[in-house]
């Protein structure tokens, strides 16, 4: 979808800046500065608002994600049944720090507030499939699903 | 095959299912449903043979569906993996009455009495033939045909409905409030912005029953005359999302949206927002914000939105619970509705009961149910070898109730009155392992980092309580620490502007009058009795329970566990990065923290 189609579908609709920001963050996986200028030119408002948006809520991202993009919820319940431990070996096993992404851009990590799946906690998702009832060696297996289960990942 | 469903297999279950039955050929067949409530035992799979028998299977994995389309195509219902079995299939299902729970046997679900939820998990919830035939849009019709706007609103008063959010305002109030005001133009808003960590009562309600929200809002509509509605729902919940889309469009089908809705003189349609990943956009001021597109800044009070709100015009908000009940309540009766609850909080109340209990899930239970009932009956208390030390309520601008008070009454007076909420709904369950000052540090990190930082005391203020607690976990804390935070709290209280601010230091505030010893564990013996404050444990290996199988040894990221085989192993505490893996794999109980 060119930006130009984005504005005319969102132009004036409830949810306008928030929406033509989700369409326009399809096309690449983030929110490039060319089509931020280019959206809030068609959209008829001030790129300071288009910028404001994009930058306050979460869900936008101002650069690329990787090829895995790796979630880790922490909702209450996933904090209380060992999130920060899950979150610490996406951490060790892919050399990221929350919100970074690895040089091949294969991985991205990042850290939510709550995924809604609390009655399977702790929860991880990758990319769209949020994966339940984690814990270190479940967690392993997702990073490395190839790998053999008898392998300690983290000491390759 | 909810999301949750989906995180514990389900997809495969029903693809498997799917596939048995195309190769068998015989007459099963199988479709997707909503929410049970029941995440423990996920994924689930029920069965109706000819005749009417019912039976629930839980946690079930693909090939096991063999045996059990294999057995049912022979009319057996298996013994093994029941959760129970529903004895009759209602007569008339349109009616919502009685409900109550289909599975009354089972202690999860023996309690319950399911409004809000009474479609999920009993309908394809991307059908809207479904939804009618267990009674959507009946509710409707009879407003349509029989009601005028403000004995609607009428009812709604009388039944005694309060916004299930979490503020707790009389619903029907809010409405006369809209449906007296003299602009032309007005709108209805779904809140959906389900943002309260630990909760996901929303969620569920969407993606089980789309189509009964819809229907509320059609009847806010009419009573109101509210011409045009949007559901703004949280970015997270791309499933919910979806299954809106379908209704509303399905619904538009039907012409049960937009102009001479099931031929009457009244027009509604709707609008689906995605929100963008901000807890304060729950606020409804700064919901309204958002959907004008603007960042998610609260605005002061009055003006409420139910005079003054998006665009400007009246406006009715309302969450998606409270929506979801409006249909029953004109379907049955205020009097019905109100047999449920307490004088003051009346009907039912969707709970997410999670976190260190046996039973975790989705309870509808009537307002004014003890504490105790929900945690220890419904939730099957601790697990083997716990004890249950409190439970979290109201989320981030809840907070904590001790194990000693679970005679308490889960209503909105009753858990305000112990300085916590009922907030919309979160029932987060603490057992001994769980430290109250980490509990209390991690509500803070969140508030403090989903402040909007339009009030000084709100943005700086969290943050500088959280630097505190940061301290007092690491063993660096001081006594008079404690008064700080009192005195900081109540400052924040009374400086912000909406509910995030003045709601933020409840965890700290009921933490410290509750457990305050735990805290002074923290500061006077550098000791975190729960086992949880990095800086003052050490993970360690009981000689006598270790039998040296190694399996710990294998796990361990940093190589800081030694031993010889079949005997006692030993964890080097310098190298020992307090992973837990070794506390994952040990089947002996043998590591333990000091």
């Amino acid at each position: 979808m060119d930006i130009e189609a984005i504005a005319q579908n969102w132009r004036n609709r409830p949810g306008m800046v928030t929406g033509a920001l989700h369409d326009l963050q399809r096309r690449l996986g983030y929110l490039d500065e060319e089509g931020m200028k280019v959206l809030a030119t068609a959209l008829e408002i001030p790129l300071s608002q288009v910028y404001s948006v994009a930058t306050f809520f979460s869900s936008f991202r101002l650069a690329p994600i990787g090829r895995y993009h790796f979630q880790v919820c922490h909702g209450t319940a996933c904090h209380v049944r060992g999130a920060v431990q899950l979150r610490e070996r996406l951490e060790r096993d892919l050399h990221l720090t929350i919100g970074g992404t690895s040089p091949d851009g294969n991985y991205s990590l990042e850290e939510v507030r709550c995924l809604g799946c609390c009655g399977l906690a702790p929860v991880v998702q990758v990319n769209e499939d949020i994966h339940g009832r984690m814990n270190q060696i479940r967690l392993g297996r997702l990073i490395r699903p190839n790998e053999d289960e008898n392998e300690n990942p983290v000491k390759n | 095959m909810a999301s949750c469903g989906m995180a514990a297999g389900a997809e495969r279950v029903f693809q498997k299912a799917k596939e048995q039955i195309a190769k068998q050929g015989n007459n099963c067949r199988v479709f997707q449903t909503g929410c049970l409530g029941f995440c423990q035992v996920e994924p689930m799979v029920e069965v109706r043979l000819p005749g009417g028998d019912r039976c629930v299977y839980g946690p079930v994995f693909p090939e096991w569906m063999e045996n059990l389309i294999e057995s049912c195509s022979k009319g057996v219902l298996p013994d093994d993996r029941q959760i129970g079995r529903i004895q009759t299939l209602p007569a008339v299902p349109p009616l919502v009455a009685d409900i109550a729970c289909q599975l009354p046997d089972h202690l999860f679900y023996k309690r319950q009495i399911r409004i809000a939820s009474r479609n999920c998990g009993q309908i394809d919830p991307e059908s809207i033939l479904h939804a009618f035939g267990l009674g959507a849009y009946q509710a409707l019709a009879k407003c349509l045909a029989e009601m005028t706007p403000a004995g609607v609103i009428q009812e709604i008063v009388d039944s005694g409905l309060r916004g299930r959010g979490g503020a707790g305002y009389p619903t029907g109030k809010k409405w006369l409030f809209t449906k007296e005001a003299s602009e032309k133009r007005k709108y209805l808003i779904c809140n959906a912005d389900e943002g309260d960590p630990g909760a996901y009562m929303d969620r569920s309600l969407l993606e089980g029953d789309p189509h009964a929200v819809l229907e509320g809002m059609l009847i806010g509509a009419f009573a109101t005359s509210a011409q045009r509605g949007v559901i703004y729902v949280r970015r997270e919940y791309p499933l919910a999302s979806r299954r809106l889309q379908i209704a509303i469009e399905d619904a538009r089908a039907q012409g049960l949206l937009g102009e001479k809705i099931l031929g009457a003189n009244f027009s509604f349609d709707l609008d689906l927002v995605e929100g963008a990943g901000a807890f304060v956009s729950g606020e409804e001021t700064a919901l309204i914000a958002s959907i004008e597109g603007r960042i998610a800044e609260p605005r002061p009070r009055p003006p409420y939105p139910a005079v003054q709100g998006l665009y400007d015009c009246p406006t009715v908000i309302n969450n998606v619970e409270t929506w979801a009940n409006v249909p029953a309540i004109i379907q049955q009766s205020a009097h019905w509705y109100g047999q449920y609850g307490t004088e003051q909080s009346k009907g039912t109340k969707v709970f997410s009961l999670v976190g260190a209990v046996r039973n975790t899930g989705l309870v509808e239970t009537p307002l004014g149910t003890s504490l105790a009932t929900i945690v220890e009956q419904i939730g099957g208390g601790p697990h083997p070898g716990r004890s249950l030390k409190a439970v979290q309520t109201g989320g981030p601008s809840g907070g904590c109730i001790p194990a000693d008070r679970f005679d308490l009454s889960v209503d909105y007076e009753t858990l305000e009155a112990h300085g916590s909420i009922m907030g919309s709904g979160g029932m987060v369950v603490l057992d001994d392992r769980a430290c109250m000052v980490d509990i209390a540090k991690y509500f803070l990190r969140f508030t403090s980092s989903e402040s909007c930082g339009k009030c000084t005391p709100c943005r700086e203020g969290l943050d500088h309580m959280l630097q505190i607690l940061e301290r007092i976990a690491t063993g660096e804390g001081e006594n008079r620490d404690l008064d700080k935070l009192e005195t900081m709290a109540l400052g924040i209280k009374d400086g912000s502007l909406c509910g995030l601010g003045k709601s933020a230091p409840n965890p700290v505030l009921t933490t410290l009058r509750d457990f305050r010893q735990e805290y002074l564990a923290h500061i006077e013996e550098k000791r975190c009795p729960a086992g949880v404050c990095r800086e003052l444990i050490t993970y360690t290996i009981d000689e006598e329970a270790c039998t040296g199988c190694g399996a710990c040894l294998k796990v361990c990221p940093t190589d800081a566990i030694s031993g010889e085989k079949e005997l006692p192993h030993l964890i080097n505490a310098e190298l020992c990065i307090k992973c837990a893996s070794c506390r994952e794999v040990c089947t002996y109980d043998a590591i333990g923290i000091v």
